[in-house]
Order: C-alpha cells, then structure tokens, then sequence
C-alpha cells in the first residue's frame, strides 16, 4: 500500500489543484506542500525496508491475458530518487508560493507540478519496463506544460515544442529499445531483466536494444548531440527550472542508465557510446556555460555538463564509478536546485537576468549572496562541501579507467579532459559570483533589489546547508544512504568504499587544485571580453547551434512532407473516390486472377416475366436517375424513388415483409427529405458544355462503372447460385420463439439476439439528427437561394397554369382540401403505427416501421398544413423523443441486470389480463418500443429542422475567400 | 430469377458509383442511395433468393430452417436502410451547408479550373 499511496498522492493532489479556484495561491501551496511533504515522509517510512539490499514490491493485475503486471518496486536506488525528487518538490513548492505572481493561474501551476511529481515517481518506482517507459512519456508530456505555463511567451511555447519533440522522440525509441529488452530477457519484469545481463549483452539483438534505450536516456539527460533543448526550456518559471531541470526530470536519464546499468553495461559498446557522449557533453557544456550571458542560461549549460559528468561516470564501466555517479547526482541536485532558486530571487528582485548588467549585489542581498556563492562554489567543486567530494571520486575514477581501459593515449586524455572541464566549471562559477554580486553596485536595474520574504530563502537555505554537511561530514552523513542506493543498483558487485574529506596527496587533489587553479587564470584572462558586447554565444561553437540545427530540420522536415503531399495527395473530391473505388476492384482482381471462378450449380428459381418487367422499370429509373440528376434534380429525385420502389417489391417477393416495409416508409422519408433539399440548391440549365476534358473524364469513368457494374453482377450471381453455408441464420430460427418469445425472427435478431448492435445503431441515428439539427441552426444559404422560388411568387406565377402558394396561410389556400384530409387521417395513421409496434416480435412491422410511419403522418400535417399551421397547434419535442427512446431502450437492456443477467438479457412474461386475455410482454417489446421514440424523434427532427428553412429568415453566409488554385 | 437480381444490383451499383463520381453534389447524394439499393439487394441475396418462405416461424412447432427465408441478412438490410436515411440526412445538410458557405454545389467547394 505504501507504494500505490506514494504514487496516487500526488496525482489525486493534482486533480484537486486544478479543480481549485484561480486566486487560491496559499490553499494551492499548502496542498502541494502537504503531498510533497507526505511523499517524503512515505520514503522515510520505507527505509527500513530497503537498506542492505531490500526490495518493497506490490503487484497488481494490469493486462493478466498478456502476462502483465502492474509493480511497484522500490529499491535503495529507487528509494534515493523517490525522497529526492519528494523532498526538492516540497522545497520547490513552497519556493513557489512565493515566486509566482498573483497573476499567474497558481491552479494550473500546482496542478501540472504535482503531477509531474507523480510521473516521477512512477518512473522511479515502476517494476515493470513498459510502465515505466508509460511514466516516461508522461514526465516528457507534462515537462511540456509546465515549459510551456506561461503559454503567452513565444519562447515558452518554442522551448516546450522542442523539450517534447526531443524527449518524446527519445522516448519512443525508449519504448521500441525496452521492448527489444522484453524480449531478449523473456520478460517485462524488472527483477527478472536485473537477473539477466550477460544473457542481455551476449544476445544478437544487444547493440540494437543497447541504441535505442540510450536514445531515451541520452536526449532526456540533455546529452550530446540532444543538448540544445534544455536551455530553451529555461523559459519555464524558475521553479520548474529548479525542480525539472536541475534535479528530477533531466535526472530521469541518468537514472535509466544507472537502472539498467548492471544489465547493459560492461560492454565497449557501452563504454564508447554512453562515456563518449558524457565527456564531450560535460566539456562542450562547461565551455558554453562560461559564455552565458543570462544567469540561468549559465545553469542550464552547468546543468547539461554536469549530467555529461554523471553519464561519463557511468560510462566507464566500473562499480565504484557508477558509485561515484550516484553521489553526484544526490550532489548535484542539492547545489543546483539551490542555485536556481538564488537566481530566481535575484531575477525577482532586479527584473533582470543579464550578468553584464547585473553587478555588486552583494551590499543588496547580502544574505541570499551569501547562500549562492555557497552553492556556486559547491558547483565549482571547492573544498568543504559536497561537489568537491564527488569530483574528487570522479577524477580518481578518470585516472583508472584511462589505466585499465589500455587504449592508447586514453590514460592521458581522459584525466587531462576531465581536468579542463573542472577548470570551466571553476571559471564559470567564478563568473556567477563576482558578476552577479561583487563589483560596483548597478544602477540601471529594472528594479531596486530587495532580500526577498523570509520563506522564500528558507528552501536555499536548507539546500546550502545540506551542502555544507555532505562536504564537511560525508561519512557521517551521506555515506550509509549511498551505500543503500548503490546496492540497489550493483547488487553483488558494490565496491567498498569510504566517504571521507582528505585521502592524501594524490593525483585527483592534483587535479582539483590544477582545475581550481586554472579556472581563475582562464577567467582572469576572459573577463574583460565575457563582459563585453560583442561576446554573444560561445566562440568557435556558435556554428553548432543546435536550435537553429533542430529548427531547420524541422522546416525541411514539415517542407517535404507538404511536397509530398502536394505530389501524392489531392484535396479534389473526384480523384480521392475515383481511387476508392478503384482500388477495392483491383484487389478482388488481384484476389480471384488466379482463381477458376464460375457460377454454382444451384438450380435456379424459374425467372418470373413479372418480375422481369419489374425491374426492366426498375433499371430505367436507377440509369434515368443518373442521368438526369445534373440537369433535372427532381425527375431523378422521383426516378430514384422508382428504383427504391421496385428494390421494396424484391423484398417483398422474396419473403422479406419487414425489409418491404421498412424499405418503403424509408423511401418515403428520403424523397420528402431531398424534396425539402432542392430548394436551396443552384438553378441549372441544360446546357452541357462538352470538351475533351470532361469527355475523356467520362469515358474513363464509364469503364470503370462498367467493371464494377458487371463484376457486382457476377459477383452476386456467382454467390447466389452456391449453396447456403451452415450460419448462425438457422439456430436464430429455432430460439426466436423458445428463447427470444418472439415469432418475428428478424425481428427478434434485432431487438433480442443482437440487441447491442440495435442499441448503438438508435444511438447513431439519434445523434445523426441533432447533428443535422445543430448544423441548420446555423444554416446561411447562398446569395441566390434566398428569395422565395419563382413558383411561389404570384407576380411571376401569374398567367402561368400553376395555383399560387400562399406560403403564409397554406391551410386555406390550395392545399385547403388535402389538409382537412390529411387532419382526418392523422389518427388513423398513427393508429396503424402503433399497431406496427405492437405486432412486431411476432408479425413483420416493429419499432423501426413504426416509428417511420408515425413520422410519416407527421410529416403529411406539415406539408398540406404547412408549419405555421402545424405548429400553433401541435408542440413536437423531437429532442424528448430521442431521449425517451435511448431512456427506454436502455432501461429494458439494464433491467435484466436486476434479475442477475447481462445487459439485454430478455424475458417474455405472458400475463392474462382482463379483457384482452394472454399478452406476450416480452421485455424486448420495451426495447422495441424506445426504438419507436427515438426513431420517431430523430425523424421529425431532421425534416422539421429542414422544412424550417424555409420559414426562416435568412442572412447571406459570409463570402468565402477564395483560396488560390 | 438468380439472373435478373444480379443484373439489378450490378445496375444500382454502376449508376450509383458513376453518379459518386461526378462533380455536383446533388449528384452524390443521388448516387449514394443508388448505392444503398444495390448493396442492400447484394447483402440480402447473400441469403440467397426464396419465395414464399417468410421468417415467421410457428410457435412450440420444431423449426426446419430450410423452410425458412434465412433472416439474418435481412435483419443487417433493415439496419443498413435506416442508417442508409440517416447518411443521406446528413450528407444532404452538409451538403445545404457548403452550398451556403461556398455559393457552389461543386463537391470541392469551388468550381474546377478545367
């Protein structure tokens, strides 16, 4: 439980924040403070648990059929970064409560972080390799939010774009390297893959794996070639600076490669890819760092070195080496979280950033000055504190991994360049210090300097402070925690090791005394050029800008794939269907070329002249149809109707009632539908203009229609003249009665046997027709279309043969006599309806039919009444309809919950009751019964909501621009 | 009777794709429900063709299935015409509407340079 509590805090916390309002800033930090703080105190909780080697594990079933589990799993080493990154967070936030201004939504700020916190700690604690690549992405998503929070700021937004698109990248490839690892292991456990190494690195598919996941590692960290991003996120607000950038989510990829370090490393492909990128990362960072103008830009860039530094340590291969690392990233975390804080205050109190223009701020903010050159000087690696004691173990750790590794000149590179890097460091933490607070005191700041609130430096203060311990007192302090970590990472290989302040004369002291040394000489020599103007970005490396590298690639990128588009795609209609069509014709081609296809042997039934004839009318209206329907949009209306009627009587031939019905109030509905349609449609007059475009157009497309047309034919024969397949048609047959209650069988399929298909299908029709609803109310019709036709205009109609519509009083003008017919019938019509319904389960006719009839008698009230007429007296809430129908459809699927049967279930009581006598009241019949509703619903609502534009006023739509062709 | 089905459901199908080719969005709509009729005709004679055999069985009586129409294709008919109605009830709006918003019926939203 201790490990799901840590991990749901902060998400629950999370949710709650973004639900508060948007002025709460102290409810806000106190809650982020209270999960941070509980976070905390939940690690303390669980040391016991994992010192000398223990592992908390909780599993929970997440995908059983695939063999997945969701673990939590937390180790010495998991345990070190889960309090790191709860105990920075709580410092972070209650930095924050007084960072953010009160303009700035607080609710979304804490919201994001704490959720950051909780990817974190997923990460951390994930005993499961695709989880933990889930929790990945999700610190990478969120890193992005938090970038980008000030999402006004252009380069917020650019920096977020960039710190996504890199880490998420990276992240992918993470994902795709994890699941290699799966792989080769057998398993997505992390226990069982920590068991695993050599079979890991003897495997064909290492280096593969090995690539991928360092991919993920290398751009999260800010790794060379993936560096550039991380000083382009400094646009984040400083807290998320301090908190992402410096101590948890950069960490995250040092912490994968000390994670899977006892099963990927120990390899040369190890040592060169992982120990190469950390060295040029740790002294192409050091030197950019130097030439830093903004003070947060220079952390950004000691940030990237000093992960080159962490990575370089766990490149080499070596147990006390990936010791080493662990120390550091414990170290660095404390100083540098410190530092960006400091410069957050001093950023705060000045407005200004920029070291040239910052100066003597020491008399301002002694004591905040104070607690900066503390850390900054931890950041150099002075004695006493705790940089000094990591890069002493890391000079040491260089100095043996040139001797062991015997490459020639490595055992002189290695500590040489190791040596230069701490000289930049030195150098740039010099320049940190005397630009920022010692010389004359400005006097052009955007603001007077003040020492900030009191709470606000307590956080640097515990920071520096924790400095000072580790460097003064590394063995009584630091030490055992650090061996707890490092055995949770090497296991059985843990070195023995000693903390301590002095070890002697010896080389590493060399070393730092040199770097020390040499870092002041080098700042000496560079300080009148890095304050001056012309010193922007860092010589000889300003061609290596990775912004404008990314950048560029990006544009080539997007610029290549719209060519491709423009060359492959077609934003026309025509083209785009010509190939739908065509491409499923060529794959039955490809399908059946090799095939002996011919008819079956089924005797066939004995042609029927009728029927014939029938459909010799029937063809005609369908190609009349086509024809016409350019020229003559309502003799092709009326011919489609022909074609729907004659495919109604097939139906009704070949034993299908229900489709016959259904078939025909269809094609009622339709042709009403379209009839209301036409009006608002450009006149056209027949005059085709011909040319050899549209003739070639036409050839072409009449062969592809003629391929189509014969193969459906013969497609269709074929099939009908084989025998029927054994299906589940004949056990529908034998349980519609015994089992659905029903004598209807296709009914019973559809309100019983299939009744979930039917349910969804309601549902898609009831959305179909507020969609059609919602798309009218906003309707704005052509320019030409808004008069009214010429038909119902009398001074143009007159002398013709055609009666004059009185569009505003259709009840007494010439649709006088339909309309008393059509009121007189509207009983009877919903009487039949009804009857429709209720015969349905046993008899053709259901819900469907019902519910189109009973529109139908509507619909008539409005086109002999017209709507004026129909509406003073006959409120339709088509909406309710809709509603009321998925209402009860739903609650008779629900009820047989009630009784302990799934969704749906059916039952058919038969109760006798007075009068009528037995009544089969299958629950179906409820179902049935809501499909009535909503179908009459969705119905009306779709052809009132037509018909009403013509009742409507109108306003022109808006003229389009015209895009160029 | 096999021979005059298939020969009108390859007739609905033709006319229809042709008019799904053309340039009018009228002429779309139209061709959409040609459409609709041949591959309703098409799934239904899946179950091959029966006369007099209506899926209407007797109560408590044992059931021959082969004296039956088979009703599966016909209850996937009877689901695809009413979301055939809804299709075209939606086409067409969208329809009305680029109308609107365009001043053309050219399903491209403009009229084509050719």
């Amino acid at each position: 439980m201790l490990l799901l509590s840590l991990l749901i805090i902060p998400f629950a916390g999370s949710l709650i924040a973004s639900l508060l309002p948007t002025n709460a800033r102290n409810t806000e930090a106190w809650l982020a403070g209270i999960v941070a703080l509980s976070g905390f105190i939940l690690c303390l909780f669980a040391y016991p648990q994992v010192v000398d080697g223990g592992i908390i594990r909780q599993e929970y079933d997440w995908i059983p059929s695939l063999g997945l589990s969701f673990i939590l799993r937390m180790d010495g080493f998991a345990w070190m970064f889960a309090t790191m990154v709860t105990a920075i967070g709580f410092l972070v936030v209650l930095y924050a409560r007084y960072y953010m201004s009160p303009e700035d939504p607080v609710p979304r700020f804490f919201s994001f972080f704490l959720a950051f916190m909780g990817a974190m700690l997923g990460l951390v604690i994930s005993g499961n390799i695709i989880q933990l690549a889930l929790f990945w992405e999700l610190t990478s998503l969120v890193s992005f939010l938090l970038i980008g929070y000030w999402h006004h700021n252009a380069a917020a937004r650019r920096g977020a774009r960039m710190a996504l698109t890199v880490t998420a990248t990276g992240g992918l490839c993470l994902f795709a390297g994890l699941l290699v690892l799966g792989h080769i292991a057998g398993s997505y456990d992390l226990d069982v893959i920590l068991t695993m190494g050599d079979k890991v690195r003897g495997h064909h598919l290492y280096t593969t794996c090995l690539i991928l996941i360092l991919l993920g590692a290398l751009t999260k960290s800010a790794q060379f070639p993936f560096q550039f991003w991380l000083p382009h996120a400094m646009a984040a607000p400083t807290p998320v600076s301090a908190f992402l950038h410096s101590a948890t989510m950069v960490k995250a990829g040092v912490f994968l490669l000390a994670r899977f370090w006892p099963v990927l490393a120990g390899t040369d492909e190890w040592f060169w890819i992982v120990g190469g990128a950390g060295l040029c990362t740790l002294l192409l960072g050091a030197y950019a760092a130097i030439f830093q103008q903004d003070l947060k830009g220079l952390l950004a860039y000691s940030t990237i070195s000093h992960l080159g530094l962490i990575t370089l340590l766990l490149g080499m291969n070596s147990p006390l080496a990936t010791v080493a690392a662990i120390f550091h990233i414990l170290n660095h975390a404390a100083f540098k979280a410190s530092l960006f804080m400091a410069v957050g205050i001093i950023d705060h109190e000045t407005g200004t950033r920029d070291i040239r223009r910052l100066s003597g701020l020491y008399k301002a903010i002694p004591h905040t000055a104070t607690l900066a050159i503390v850390a900054s000087a931890a950041m150099a690696g002075v004695p006493l504190l705790n940089g000094f004691i990591s890069k002493e173990m890391f000079f040491a750790e260089a100095i043996v991994t040139g001797y062991v590794r015997a490459e020639p000149y490595l055992e002189y590179i290695l500590p040489a360049a190791v040596t230069l890097a701490g000289m930049f460091s030195v150098t740039y933490s010099l320049r940190f210090i005397l630009g920022a607070f010692f010389g004359p005191k400005a006097t052009d700041l955007p603001r007077e300097p003040h020492e900030p609130p009191r709470w606000m430096r307590v956080p640097v203060e515990l920071l520096v402070f924790v400095c000072l311990l580790v460097g003064i007192l590394p063995s009584l302090t630091v030490d055992p925690f650090l061996h707890t970590a490092a055995l949770g990472v090497l296991g059985s290989e843990m070195p023995q090791f000693k903390l301590a302040l002095w070890h002697g004369f010896n080389m590493p002291l060399l070393m730092s005394v040199l770097a020390l040394a040499g870092g002041i000489v080098i700042y000496w020599l560079l300080k009148n050029y890095l304050n001056s103007k012309q010193c922007e970005g860092s010589p000889g490396v300003r061609r290596l800008n990775g912004k404008q590298i990314f950048e560029g690639a990006l544009k080539r990128l997007t610029s290549a794939a719209s060519r491709l588009e423009g060359f492959l795609g077609s934003r026309r209609l025509q083209p785009q269907l010509t190939l739908l069509v065509c491409v499923p014709v060529f794959v039955a081609w490809l399908v059946i070329r090799n095939t002996d296809i011919r008819p079956g042997n089924m005797p066939l039934t004995p042609i029927d002249i009728t029927f014939t004839l029938m459909w010799i009318g029937g063809a005609i209206c369908a190609l009349g149809s086509a024809y016409l329907a350019k020229y003559h949009r309502l003799a092709s209306l009326i011919a489609m109707g022909g074609a729907g009627l004659v495919t109604c009587l097939t139906f009704v031939w070949f034993s299908a009632p229900d489709l016959a019905l259904t078939q025909l109030t269809v094609e009622v509905v339709t042709v009403v539908l379209i009839l209301l349609g036409l009006r608002w449609l450009p006149k056209r007059m027949g005059v085709s203009d011909v040319n050899i475009v549209s003739l070639t157009r036409r050839s072409r497309d009449f062969i592809i229609v003629t391929i189509i047309g014969v193969g459906m034919s013969l497609l269709s024969y074929f099939v009908m003249t084989r025998p029927v397949p054994t299906s589940s048609s004949d056990s529908f047959l034998t349980k519609a009665y015994a089992e659905g209650g029903g004598t209807n069988v296709v009914n019973v399929i559809l309100v019983d046997f299939r009744g979930f298909d039917t349910f969804g299908e309601i549902t898609v029709l009831g959305v179909v027709a507020l969609v059609v609803y919602a798309l009218l109310r906003r309707f704005r019709p052509a320019a030409g279309s808004i008069e009214n036709p010429s038909q119902q205009d009398s001074t143009t109609a007159s002398g013709s043969d055609w009666p004059v519509a009185d569009v505003e009083d259709k009840a007494t003008g010439y649709m006088f006599v339909p309309s008393i017919i059509m009121r007189m019938v509207f009983p009877v019509i919903a009487l039949i309806s009804v009857y429709f319904v209720m015969r349905g389960h046993n008899s053709p006719g259901g819900g469907f039919v019902g519910g189109l009839i009973m529109s139908v008698a509507i619909i008539l009230q409005y086109m002999a009444g017209g709507t004026t007429w129909v509406e003073k007296r006959l409120n339709l809430h088509s909406q309710a309809w809709i509603g009321a129908g998925l209402l009860f459809a739903g609650i008779a699927g629900a009820g047989s919950w009630w009784f302990g049967y799934p969704f749906l279930t059916s039952h058919s009581p038969h109760p006798v009751l007075p009068f009528i006598g037995e009544l089969p009241l299958p629950s179906a019949f409820v179902f049935d019964l809501g499909v009535f509703l909503l179908v009459v619903g969705a119905t009306t609502l779709i052809l009132i909501a037509l018909a009403h534009q013509s009742v409507r006023s109108h306003r022109v739509a808006p003229a389009t621009k015209t895009k160029g062709s | 009777m096999e021979i005059i089905v298939a020969l009108a459901i390859g007739i609905l199908t033709a006319a229809g794709v042709w008019l799904l080719l053309r340039p009018r969005t009228f002429q779309v709509i139209i061709g959409l429900s040609l459409i609709s009729y041949g591959v309703n005709l098409f799934i239904f004679s899946m179950g091959r063709l029966s006369v007099n055999k209506v899926p209407v069985v007797e109560p408590g009586a044992t059931i021959d299935p082969s004296l039956y129409a088979d009703p599966m294709p016909q209850a996937l008919v009877l689901t695809a015409i009413v979301i055939g109605f809804a299709m075209t009830a939606l086409f067409l709006v969208v329809l009305l509407a680029a109308r609107g918003l365009t001043n053309t019926d050219h399903v491209d939203g403009k009229e084509s340079e050719a």
